[in-house]
């Protein structure tokens, strides 16, 4: 980075009060807001709950959203919808966007067509034998049809979702009561803590150079003070991981599992209508490693995608590229042959579920939603859980206002973590809490362990305690031993480095992927995804939000898997140096911060990636 | 010099950067799955309510309002964005915005919110728009407003306004031939037609938003809706632009080799 003149005057920062500030807009903070709002403000219009920074006033509650919309979010949601229904009781389907009624739901294994994927003995003898058996086993695409699926992994009753369309629905329906303000493109860069308490937040700093120096329209964020500061923001929001590095993680909770989840919103041909409700649950292609869905929305709309978990050890992970080899499987061609992206988009999943549970509440402040480890892994299922603990934290808080007492560790904990410790939210948590411990011993034994965790109700699982994710990215040439020699990987990595080609894409062709011809509907470069229906927006005036904060580490990593997981391309390799970052292209989904093969040595489990607050990314609402 | 009281008619269009399409609705051609397109603030209106802000900030006294015709969920969404730029007060009209609408019957609704606003005094009044806002580009809306409200001094494609000592206003507007002719008037009541003006988008300012809260929410909870939009027109087609995008895939063909065919095809 060059240097750059200050060409600022002394900007004094602003302060303003609030009762409650809230950081990030998700299903989660749906959740609390939509409780709240209804508690702080009578049916009549008068005020239930009085405000201590206002007099007179409602509660003075402010959620900052770092999207540009209310209605960003990357996730076809399939959801029992237990929690979103206790809030809305006469909720139907048919009242949001996209939403509709699971109609049925089916689990495939999927056959690999093509002979690239990366399989054990194991799996590679059951692939023999299901081929051999296929005329008397559902076999059908090149995928086998689970004729059982234990009970846990249904959503019977419950409804497919698009996350953008229910956050955009419910953000109408919370504004609609006057009683709660939401603010997009404002990202909270930090807490306000002071000794053992968060008072508050700061707003990022506006005007600034990439490397947050202050330039032209320096405006330093406001400090917004608030007795009770609740954060949502989700599993790589800065916010909530400086709190697990101020207060530090419960004892033996750690977060070390992750996902990106990479997914197309489509139209289907219009001479393959498929049913809305229709659920896909897939696994064993594009690799082992990789689940995959499909769900049908309303309107011949489905969400499909992959998810890219990080027990997947090979360093040549781009998601991308993958979900366009998954898209042309013969088993999703049946309902995607025809079919045109409409958008496109990626987000991080935090998989450590209950395990990566951080400390729930503290003076001033609470935690809600799937940073604060509400995610269940083995029913898959997150966002029902995430509004559950949105609904939770705003019991309580109505609790709390009304009986006039502080919002402090002890009563938060009475009053909103005994709430949760309590509910069905827990009580799945903690049967799904190892259930997927056996991943870390290959696929086969993961499956199995989640199986057993599933049916003994959490009492039995499989595997070794997972291990943070830098030790488990090999570097290029082990991976690829036995398959690519040594020599020929060198050769690729000079080649690479003259032509400026991904040496991942490189890798992907040499393992036996053959190139994705583009048609321009369904299979799209990577760069144009990005503009289809997920533009991306980088207002000026921000600072980098990925940042590597040790040169010497990236300069001597050989793995560069930062470069090929980046869902916006928007991290490119600079041979022997750090990693360029181009703002522009980052659509937000966090995975470079999992997948950091350097660690920064520090005690911390951190990788010498720093993922903090920034404004722009996708703006879909259909994701 | 008293202060200046300016309203800006603006409102949301769908996100440009999405897939538009055209389809036909029970009412007539609508954009298809119109309600689940993210909505941004008309990039004309956006123009126009900067340059407002700019020059209410200029002159001590002035007031900005904001008139926006638009689908109420939708207008609310981009509130809560445009909200913390500008200072305003906003004026909801809960209506269609997708484009079909007829430049007679939106600058009706219009001028009927602009005569309803309390305490506005119209002798003082400068009301801006995008220049080509809310008639598919035809800049016809703002000038049938202006009429409507009985202001004879209208100005389109304006790009600068700059208000003398005496309240005379000079006036920068696009012409052919890529130039600017100025005009001089005696000062409000005026229309003046933004094209880009010269402000970028202010920064996101909280206090600025908290300050606009107080308005903006109510105002979107008193929006009337607008008399029903679109009677008397009937649209026989509606198509897509014709596609130009051709795309190649060509390895290894040097830079100047490019830039040779990009001006061979701009030639052609």
């Amino acid at each position: 980075m060059g240097e750059t003149e200050s060409a600022a005057p002394e900007a004094a920062r602003q302060e303003l009060s609030a009762d409650v500030v809230c950081v990030g807009f998700g299903p989660a903070m749906g959740g609390f807001l939509t409780t709240l709002a209804r508690g702080v403000v009578n049916p009549d219009g008068s005020t239930a709950v009085e405000s201590r920074v206002a007099p007179g006033l409602p509660l003075q509650v402010i959620c900052y959203e770092r999207a540009d919309d209310v209605g960003f979010g990357v996730s076809g949601v399939v959801t029992r919808a237990r929690a979103l229904r206790e809030s809305f009781p006469e909720l139907e389907a048919a009242q949001i966007p996209l939403a509709a009624p699971i109609a049925e739901e089916r689990v495939l294994y999927l056959l690999d067509p093509i002979g690239a994927s990366r399989r054990s003995a194991t799996l590679r003898g059951a692939d023999r034998l299901l081929r051999a058996a296929r005329f008397a086993l559902p076999v059908a695409d090149e995928a086998l049809e689970l004729p059982w699926t234990p009970e846990f992994l249904h959503k019977r009753g419950g409804m497919v979702l698009s996350l953008g369309q229910l956050n955009q629905w419910v953000a109408g329906q919370v504004l609609q009561t006057g009683a709660v303000q939401i603010w997009p493109g404002t990202p909270v860069s930090q807490a306000l803590v002071e000794g053992h308490a968060v008072t508050g937040v700061r707003l990022v700093d506006q005007g600034v150079n990439r490397d947050g120096t202050p330039a032209e329209g320096y405006l330093p964020g406001m400090d917004v003070k608030a007795a009770l500061t609740v954060v949502g923001d989700g599993p790589v929001g800065p916010v909530g991981r400086q709190l697990d590095e101020v207060f530090g993680m419960p004892e033996g909770h750690h977060v070390r599992e992750w996902a990106v989840g990479c997914k197309m919103v489509v139209d289907l041909a219009p001479d393959r209508p498929a049913k809305p409700g229709t659920v896909l649950h897939t696994f064993g292609f594009p690799e082992p490693e990789i689940f995959g869905f499909l769900y049908v929305h309303p309107g011949n709309v489905a969400s499909v995608g992959i998810f890219v978990p990080s027990w997947f050890d090979c360093p040549a992970r781009t998601s991308y590229r993958y979900l366009q080899h998954y898209v042309q499987h013969p088993a999703l061609q049946r309902y995607l042959a025809g079919a045109t992206l409409r958008s496109w988009g990626a987000k991080s999943i935090q998989e450590s579920g209950r395990r990566g549970e951080p400390r729930l509440a503290g003076d001033g402040w609470a935690r809600i939603g799937e940073g604060s480890g509400s995610t269940n892994v083995l029913t898959g299922s997150g966002v029902d859980e995430a509004w559950a603990t949105g609904v939770q934290l705003a019991q309580g808080v109505l609790e709390l206002c009304r009986s006039g007492k502080p919002f402090s560790r002890e009563n938060l904990e009475a009053a909103y973590v005994a709430r949760r410790r309590g509910s069905w939210v827990e009580a799945e948590g903690r049967v799904a809490e190892r259930a997927r411990d056996g991943f870390g011993q290959g696929v086969a034994t993961g499956l199995l362990g989640m199986a057993l965790s599933g049916l003994t109700g959490g009492k039995v699982s499989l595997g070794p305690e997972p291990v943070p994710p830098h030790e488990r990215i090999q570097g290029v040439e082990g991976w690829y031993e036995g398959r690519i020699p040594a020599a020929e990987v060198a050769a690729l990595r000079a080649e690479c480095a003259r032509s400026g080609r991904p040496l991942h894409d490189a890798l992907m062709d040499r393992a036996g992927w053959p190139p994705i011809a583009c048609d321009g509907k369904l299979l799209v470069s990577h760069q144009d995804a990005l503009l289809l229906g997920g533009k991306v927006q980088a207002p000026p005036g921000y600072a980098d939000h990925v940042v590597f904060l040790r040169p010497e580490l990236c300069k001597a990593c050989g793995a560069r898997t930062c470069v090929a997981i980046c869902s916006g391309q928007a991290i490119t390799d600079v041979p022997d140096g750090v990693p360029a970052f181009d703002r522009e292209k980052c659509v937000h989904c966090g995975a470079c911060l999992w997948n950091c093969s350097q660690p920064l040595e520090d005690g911390s489990e951190q990788g010498n990636v720093a993922f903090l607050a920034g404004a722009g990314g996708l703006h879909s609402a259909e994701n | 010099m008293n202060g200046l009281q300016i309203v800006v008619c603006g409102s949301v269009v769908p996100d440009p950067l999405q897939t538009l399409e055209p389809t036909a609705g029970p009412a007539g051609p609508v954009l298809k799955n119109e309600a689940m397109l993210p909505a941004v603030l008309d990039p004309w209106a956006g123009h126009a309510l900067w340059e407002a802000a700019h020059l209410a900030a200029a002159v001590p006294g002035s007031k900005v309002w904001l008139v926006a015709l638009g689908p109420k969920a939708k207008l609310q969404q981009v509130m809560m964005v445009v909200g913390q730029k500008v200072p305003f007060e906003l004026v909801a009209v809960d209506g269609p915005a997708g484009g079909f609408t007829d430049s007679h019957e939106t600058a009706a609704a219009l001028a009927e919110a602009v005569k309803a606003i309390p305490g506005l005094d119209r002798s003082r009044l400068l009301l801006f728009g995008g220049w080509e806002s809310a008639a598919r580009g035809a800049g016809t809306t703002l000038a049938l407003v202006g009429a409507r409200l009985e202001i004879p001094d209208l100005f389109l494609g304006v790009d600068a306004l700059a208000v003398r000592e005496d309240g005379s206003l000079e006036v920068l507007e696009r012409i052919e031939g890529g130039r600017h002719q100025v005009s001089v008037c005696a000062g409000a009541p005026a229309v003046l037609g933004w094209a880009t003006g010269n402000r970028p988008e202010p920064r996101n300012n909280p206090q600025v938003g908290m300050l606009n809260m107080r308005g903006i929410l109510p105002a979107l909870q008193k929006a009337r809706p607008a008399p029903a939009l679109g009677g008397g027109v009937t649209f026989e087609a509606v198509s897509l632009p014709k596609q130009q995008r051709e795309t190649r895939v060509v390895k290894d063909l040097p830079a100047a080799e490019i830039a040779r065919e990009l001006v061979a095809w701009i030639e052609s």
